[in-house]
Order: C-alpha cells, then structure tokens, then sequence
C-alpha cells in the first residue's frame, strides 16, 4: 500500500518565500557617523569606535535609515508601527564585531503590506510579511590562506523585506524580485544594485502536491547576490526536492548555501544545528515612537510609484502596456517623458512622442552611456524638435539627424535647422514659381500627363524636391502640381 | 603629608590663593601615590607625564584667570572608563595592554574643565564583584584596614579617595559598585540616577544598570563632580536632556520637615549589629535634625537579586561577546576560529565573569527566556513602582549599604549565593534606576580594627538635588557629634 502524494502523476505546486536585503541610502551608517557610501573604499577606512565595537562604545539611531525604511514600507503598502524597538541577535562570527547584530525583531518597523507581480493569468498579490531595519556586517576576505575583515561594511543601514510563501513559479520570483528592486530605487531607497552587493536574497523553498493545503517542508537558501542566482537555486532545489519526494523520501528542513560555479546547494546548516539568537531588547537604545505626521511627511515624500505610473501612462497618453513599462521601468526615464509630453502640449500624440522616444531617443541614449537626465537634450529642448516636426517645418529624416546634432552640440533645433537650412520650403509663392517653371521646361511630359499618363505625377514631385535638396513641403508641392496640371 | 588638601574644593582653594600650583599639587599627589600604593594598590595605571602636562595647562589656564570649581585638581578615574592616551583594562586579562582610541564622554567633559588625571584605579574584572578581589591584576587594600577588602567593584577609586592618593575619583554603580566600596572606606559615593551621566566610553557590565559616579570626601565634592560629568550626550540614547542644576548651589537648608522612609525589608537576617545600630543613629540623627522618618515597606525587594542576576548577566553576556580575540585586546592566536575563541576567551576571562556570562546566556536562551528574562523585566517594573509609591509619602528613603563591615582579603562568603546577597541593599534602586548617596555613618570595631560603616539615602528620579542637601546635613550633624 502506498499513498496518493507518492504516486509517480503526482503533479507538485512550489511554494517560494523570498527574503530580501537591501542597503540602505543615507548618508552615515546605522549607529554611527561613519560614511555609508564605502564601495570601492581600502578596508577598513570607513571605521570608527562605534562600528568596531570598541570597549564602552554606544549605537545612536540614524533617522535617516528610520525615514528610509518607512517609505520603503509605505511603498509596499505596509502598515508603518508607532512603537518600533531595537533588539540583539547574539551569534559569533568575525564580520560582527559586536559579537550581536541590532536589528527589529518583535516590533518591526513595518508590517502586512503587499506588491503586485505581473503574471500570464493577470496581477497577482504577493503579501509581504514585514519590512524592517537592521544593521549589516562587516566582510570576510580569504587571502593567501588568511582570513581577514574589512568593517567597512559594518553598521550599513539593511532593509530586510520578508514575503509571506505565496510566490508559484521561478517566473513569479523573478516578477516580484524585478518590481520590488523598481520600487526601492524609485523612492531612493536602494541603489539596487547588486553587482555592488546592495541587495542580497534568501528563498524558502517547499514542494506540496498539486492541490494541498498544507506547506511542505521547506528548505532555505542563502547567499544568492543574483536574481540569476535566484533563479538557478529555486530550479535546482525544486528538482532536488522532487527528486526526493518521488522516491518516496523526505525532505529534510536545512539551510542551504548556493555554489554559484558549480551550480548547486549545499547544507550549511541542519534544523538542529539552528541558532539560538538569543534576542533581548536592545538596553542602549530606548525604544522608537514614530510621530504619525512624520509618517505622512515621508508619504508625502514618495513619488508615483511604478505600479501606478504604468496604469497612468496607459490611460492618460493611450500608450500600449508593454510601452508603458518600457518607460517607466527606471523613475528618470518615466520622469523625462512626462516632462517631454507636458512641454509638447497638444502639438502631437503622446503615443508620437513616445516612439520618438524609445527609437532615437533611446538609441543615442544607449551609445552615449548618460544616464537619462544627464543628456544635454532636455524635454524641453526635445520638445522644441518635436513641435518643428508637427508643424511640419521639418521631416521626420531631417528630425533624426537634427537629434543627433542637438545631442553633439547641446543647442536647441531651431538653432540648428536655421543654421543649417534645414526648414521644409512651404512657402508656396516661392514654390509657384518654380512648379511653374518646371511645367514651362518640360512640355512634353505636360502633354502626356494631361493625355492620361498619370503615372508621371510623382516624376514631377522627384523633380521639385531634386531641385529644392528635400526641403520642400511634400504636401505643398502636391498640391501645387496637382492645381496646375489638372487645371 | 599635612600640604595634601582633603577635597577638590579645598584643592581649588589652594589653588585660587596661590599657595599652590597644580603641578605642585599633582607632585604632591604623585609623591604620595609612590608612598601609598605599595600597601594600598589602588592604581593600575598611574598617568605621571600626562597628569603634570594636565597640570601645567591647568597653570596656565589659571594664570589667563580661567577659574572653574575643577581646574587642576588631581582626580583618579576608575579603570573601566577610557580616558585618552591611557590604557584601559576594565580589570580584565583580556583588554592587558589595550589602549582606547577614543575617550569617555565623562573623561572628555573633566579634561574640558581643567581636572589632571592622575591614572587609572583597579576594578573587579568588568565591574563584577565587591570586593576588587575578581580584578585579573590584584586586589585593592583598603586604607582603613589593610588586611581587608575596599569593597568593590570600585575599590581602587574608593581606595584611593581614602588614603588622599586622589582628592576624588570617578566609579561606576551598577548593582551598588560605588555605594558599597564608599560605606566601606570612609567615603561620599553617589550613584546617579539613570541617564543623569553618559555612559559612552564606559565599558558596559550592564547597560541598563551601569552609571558613572563620583566617591569624594565629602558631599560638597560629590555635587561639584557630578555637575561636571552629568547632561544629555548625543552619543548616549539613554541620556535625560534636563538641564544640569548647579548642585553645589544647593546644598544648604537642611532636612527640617523633610519626610524619610526607612524601608522595613532592608534589615535583613545575618545584618551586622554595627550596621543596623549605625542606621538606627543616622535615623536618630535626622530627627534630632527635624525630619520626619517613618518605616516604610518596598514589598518587592526581595526579589532584587534574583532580578538583578538575570538582567544584569543576560546584558553582560551581550555586551562582553566582543572580546573576541579578533580586533584588539588579547589573542590566543590559535590557527582555528573556534579554537581561538575558546582559547581566548577561556584564558582572557577570570571564574566570576565566566560564570556570570553563562547565567546570562542561558536566561536568554530559546525555551528559558520567557521565565527567567522577560519574568526578570515584569517584576523590575514592579520594583520601580515599590519606590514611586513610597516617593509620593517621603522626600527620600535612608537604608543601610551594606549588611556587613568589610571582609578580610580571601574571607568572601564562599558561596556564590551568600555573596550576591552582600548587595541586596543597594540592588533594588539600582534596578529602579533611582539616585542614591551613600555617605560615611558610624565605624565599628573588630579585631582591633576601625572599620566604616556607611549610610545611604535614596531619592526620586533626577532629585539628587535633595540627596546632596540631605548629605550636607547629615555630614554637618556627623563632624560635630
Ligand atoms: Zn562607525
């Protein structure tokens, strides 16, 4: 006799939890004045009594990191905690000098918020269980057989954001981990950049047959400094796990680290090896109360975050989702289109504007290496191009290489279309004479049209744009011939 | 040694008149350090070059006319508070030979105001003891009685007050480490009320409970010195931002109509008569003086100690895991982590500091927290509110420090429990984080020997105000009885 669950069609639902570290943005670390900014610093410059944990030194709260965190909370829709309290988690390793990490435990900063993934089957809610503060450790280096510590690191403010295990697929972790690190460094949270280090995953893992209820057992994977790495440890343990659970084994509840090179997890710790932390509060640090009007100045302080702006970019400018997400994905792009549409006014459609933006906009962008808002072509100045094309002073050839001037020199594309003679001839006195001219030295051609050779019509417009070198207005022209050849 | 003044203001006036200049002053103390500390060893560290260099600015601070209630006056500073350019061992094997790189708040405000530091005073290791028996570099005689214990854990900056080799010093209280040592020794020991005086520098024991405190000779000193030390530190979060009255200002008025509680549950069995009958007089004294002295009951004191020994080793456990043999301090330098952990803190750490760090660390732990530790916070809450209901019938409580006389050097209570009920007078305030002024009482004899007895007076938060006017008046009343 064996049970259903260990059937060989037995179809596994993954269930995923993710935990999420990112460093904080702020000035000096968490209870210290010590500069926090220490990437790419010689060890152990950014040091001081305080963060080396020397004999009678005190922690001091960085309100910054307090304000930080509560706008992180704030956007992922959490509830922000009045009373917040500070605790030790005692364990010994060299990178924690104070042989304890501060940090919130039973009374987190932020608690029972949610973001919204993107999935084939529409928005999806994935419930986050709490978002709190902490301070991060110093840095191990292994060098010619020898350990040694660099504190730089030590006491940076880290944003620990926990989810609850509601996450499906490889695909769902990936959406989720994409939108939250949007988030973050929408509202100046987080740098989120992770080649830096600046945001560090933990993942849950369970397998469950397709249909249960319960939560299998799960197994928790640390280290993963990638989504990459995310991705490829959650695709090994599910495997790994199925493995097991179809063999009619069980799977064991361990911490695990992930071997980047060699592709795989390992034990790093079993259940009973788990640490005791040992938390108690934290004696040198009273205990926060956070003012309800502070909490609405740092809401207040929140731009649109990405979620919405998409929706608006959809609903206000009638651009496609998939082009909504293009520019909203990073805050300075989204930040310049709406400056470049509002400069625009009424003179094109946003959904123009917007294909001016992704195609040479974004490609000068892409071969220049400046970020957004640091290119000498302002929306304002972009919007000045834009408006010559629509009145149709310009052609849209003529545009594409104005931008590229404009990007070179930093003018403006009135300057440049000036200077360089680059307006559409539209003036139609000006045109007359020269149409009329045309039609005096070619009879023939006249005559054959008027006899039914309508074909030749467009020989005539080649003729009056050879002659004005592409600058006249194509509309004009057609016009013009179609007057005095019909008349 | 007839041209060493007694105190800092007799120091100061020394000083002011001329008679003296603080590098002759600190000679002076140096020269009687050089004759003292063979018997005594109150000093583990004594600062000479840069006391007299203290001392020569001092000079020519006073010759621009600077003139501060501290300026030149030699003072010794307990061994558990950094103090720059000194080294700084809290008593313990484990820091021999660190040299902070960074100086306390308290240490940093004396500089400001003109005190020479003349070195640094021995402690029990990290604070924990009685006695200066647990100090890793031998134990402190006390002047009164060579043959027996300072009292502890400082004994080295009450010693030292004692037998003029400082005219006043700097302790800390953290379960009565400067009330004991100060009843013990003939000396004024305050013990501040939480958060009156920074801790930033001061090597943590217990971070809830540890506070800095002057041992002076007389209350006058006891006020000067805390003026100069207390205030809000914006490197200490559990400093009060009230403003620092000038205490020194207020000493006179006397106790006349002032309400005293005498705390029924702090004579306790196995008290020594010399000390119940020295309590009995200073209650006598203070009515003679015109106060009203009623017996009042803190119903929870009992459980000081064992809320005491919970609270104040689960935070020790804490704050000593830094003394990893990594970053500063001694190493045992072995190639293994672990084996270096182990070494060096097996070798670094004396029995009490190891003992008390395990008890702190299975109060923390998983399955025992719930009923030791957080049981521990519950009913320290209830402690505090024993001493807010009494401060709402009386301006202050009298109680006796310490229920025995100083001990012989090696004649400790042997067991540990006995021993911990040696502070069970001075626990429940330390808990309540109340302020509390113990002040010389009465003497008794034993085997020959004169031996201090001393008196506390226990008073509402941030009152030390009152203590120090209760102090004066009882020290006035003393000198003529
Ligand atoms: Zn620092």
């Amino acid at each position: 006799m064996f049970s259903s669950h260990l059937s060989p069609f037995t179809q596994y639902e993954v269930v995923i939890g993710l935990e999420v570290h990112a460093e904080l943005i702020t000035k000096s670390k968490m209870f210290c004045s010590c500069s926090a900014d220490f990437f790419g610093a010689a060890p152990n410059t950014h040091v001081c009594p305080v963060c080396l944990a020397m004999p009678g030194a005190l922690p001091v709260i960085n309100k910054e990191a307090v304000a930080q965190t509560i706008r992180a909370g704030l956007a992922l829709n959490c509830t922000i905690a009045e009373d917040v309290r500070f605790e030790r988690k005692n364990y010994t390793y060299p990178d924690l000098p104070k042989g304890y990490q501060i940090t919130q435990y039973e009374l987190p900063q932020a608690v029972n918020g949610w973001l919204d993934i993107d999935t084939p089957d529409g928005v999806k809610r994935i419930s986050i269980t709490r978002a709190h503060l902490e301070e991060d450790t110093g840095k191990l280096v292994h060098e010619n057989g020898a350990s040694l510590v660099d504190y730089n690191r030590a006491g940076v403010p880290l944003l620990e954001i926990v989810s609850e295990p509601d996450m499906r697929s490889i695909d769902e972790v990936n959406e989720y981990l994409t939108r939250l690190r949007q988030i973050l460094i929408y509202i100046g949270a987080s740098t989120g950049d992770l080649e830096k280090g600046a945001m560090r995953m933990e993942a849950n893992i369970s397998l469950r047959p397709a249909g249960s209820e319960a939560l299998g057992v799960k197994v928790e994977v640390k280290n993963l400094n990638s989504f990459r790495a995310v991705r490829n440890a959650i695709a090994y343990e599910i495997a790994r796990q199925e493995r097991i659970l179809r063999a009619g084994g069980q799977v064991e509840q361990v911490t695990m680290g992930w071997l980047e090179a060699e592709g795989r997890t390992y034990v790093q710790r079993s259940k009973e090896d788990a640490h005791d932390y040992r938390y108690f509060p934290e004696p040198d640090l009273p205990p926060l109360r956070i003012e309800r009007a502070w909490v609405a100045e740092l809401a207040a302080s929140l731009p649109e975050l990405p979620h919405a702006r998409r929706q608006r970019f959809v609903a206000q400018y009638g651009l496609s989702p998939k082009d909504a997400d293009v520019l909203t994905a990073e805050r300075p792009t989204a930040d310049y289109f709406d400056a470049l549409v509002a400069a625009v006014g009424e003179d094109m459609p946003a959904k123009k504007v917007a294909n001016w933006v992704m195609g040479d906009l974004f490609r000068l962008v892409n071969d220049n290496g400046l970020p957004i808002s640091d290119i000498p072509v302002t929306p304002e100045k972009f919007a000045g191009l834009l408006k010559l094309v629509a009145a149709r002073t310009i052609n849209a050839n003529t545009a594409s290489q104005v931008l590229k001037t404009m990007f070179k020199t930093g003018e403006g594309a009135q300057t440049i279309v000036q200077r360089e003679g680059l307006a559409q001839v539209s003036d139609a006195a000006a045109l007359e004479t020269l149409v009329d001219r045309l039609l005096a030295e070619h009879p023939d051609e006249v005559a054959r049209y008027r006899a039914g050779k309508v074909q030749l019509f467009g020989w005539f417009v080649g003729q009056v744009m050879r002659e004005t070198r592409g600058k006249a207005n194509p509309g004009v022209v057609q016009k013009l011939l179609k007057d005095r050849l019909n008349s | 040694m007839s041209h060493l003044p007694q105190t800092i203001h007799e120091a100061r006036r020394l000083l002011r008149s001329g008679a003296m200049t603080s590098v002759e002053l600190t000679e002076a103390y140096l020269e009687r350090i050089a004759q003292m500390e063979p018997d005594i060893h109150a000093y583990l560290h004594v600062a000479e070059a840069q006391a007299l260099a203290q001392a020569r600015l001092a000079d020519e601070r006073m010759a621009a006319g600077q003139d501060t209630p501290l300026l030149g006056v030699p003072l010794g500073v307990k061994d558990i508070i950094n103090v720059q350019g000194m080294p700084a061992t809290a008593g313990s094997r484990i820091l021999e030979g660190f040299m902070p790189p960074y100086e306390a708040t308290v240490s940093r405000k004396l500089r400001e105001q003109g005190a020479v530091f003349l070195g640094k005073l021995n402690t029990d290791e990290f604070a924990m003891g009685w006695s200066t028996e647990n100090s890793a570099y031998g134990v402190t005689h006390n002047p009164w009685a060579q043959d027996r214990v300072p009292g502890g854990s400082s004994g080295g900056p009450a010693a030292a007050v004692a037998a003029g080799e400082a005219a006043a010093s700097l302790g800390t209280d953290t379960g009565g480490s400067v009330r004991q040592p100060a009843s013990w020794t003939n000396t004024v020991g305050l013990r501040p009320t939480y958060g009156r005086v920074s801790r930033y520098g001061v090597i943590a024991f217990a971070s809830s409970l540890d506070q800095v405190g002057p041992i002076t000779r007389d209350v006058r000193d006891s006020a000067l010195l805390l003026e100069a030390i207390a205030g809000h530190d914006p490197k200490d979060s559990t400093t009060f931002s009230d403003a620092v009255p000038h205490y020194a200002d207020m000493l006179d008025g006397g106790v006349k109509g002032m309400r005293f509680g005498l705390p029924r549950e702090y004579f306790t069995e196995g008290m020594h008569p010399g000390v119940e009958k020295a309590t009995r007089e200073a209650v006598a004294r203070l009515r003679d003086l015109g106060a009203i002295v009623e017996e009042v009951s803190l119903p929870h004191t009992d459980y000081g100690m064992p809320v005491y020994y919970l609270i104040a080793t689960a935070e020790a456990s804490a704050n000593l895991s830094r003394y990893d043999g990594v970053r500063y301090g001694y190493s045992a330098k072995a190639p293994d982590l672990q084996e270096n952990y182990k070494l060096t803190r097996g070798r670094g750490f004396g029995q009490e500091v190891k003992r008390r760090i395990l008890l702190g660390t299975y109060a923390l732990s998983a399955g025992y927290y719930d009923a030791y530790y957080l049981k521990a916070q519950k009913v320290r809450t209830l402690i505090r509110a024993d001493f807010d209901a009494v401060f709402e019938q009386c301006d202050a409580l009298v109680a006796p420090v310490a229920p025995i006389p100083p001990y012989r050097i090696g004649e400790a209570p042997t067991d540990p429990v006995a021993l911990y009920l040696l502070d069970v007078m001075t626990l429940p305030s330390a808990l309540a984080g109340v302020p509390a002024l113990a002040l010389p009482a009465d003497f008794v004899e034993e085997d020959g020997a004169k031996l201090p007895v001393g008196v506390q007076f226990i008073g509402r938060p941030l009152d030390e105000a009152t203590l120090f006017r209760i102090g004066r008046a009882f020290e006035q009343a003393n000198e003529v009885a």
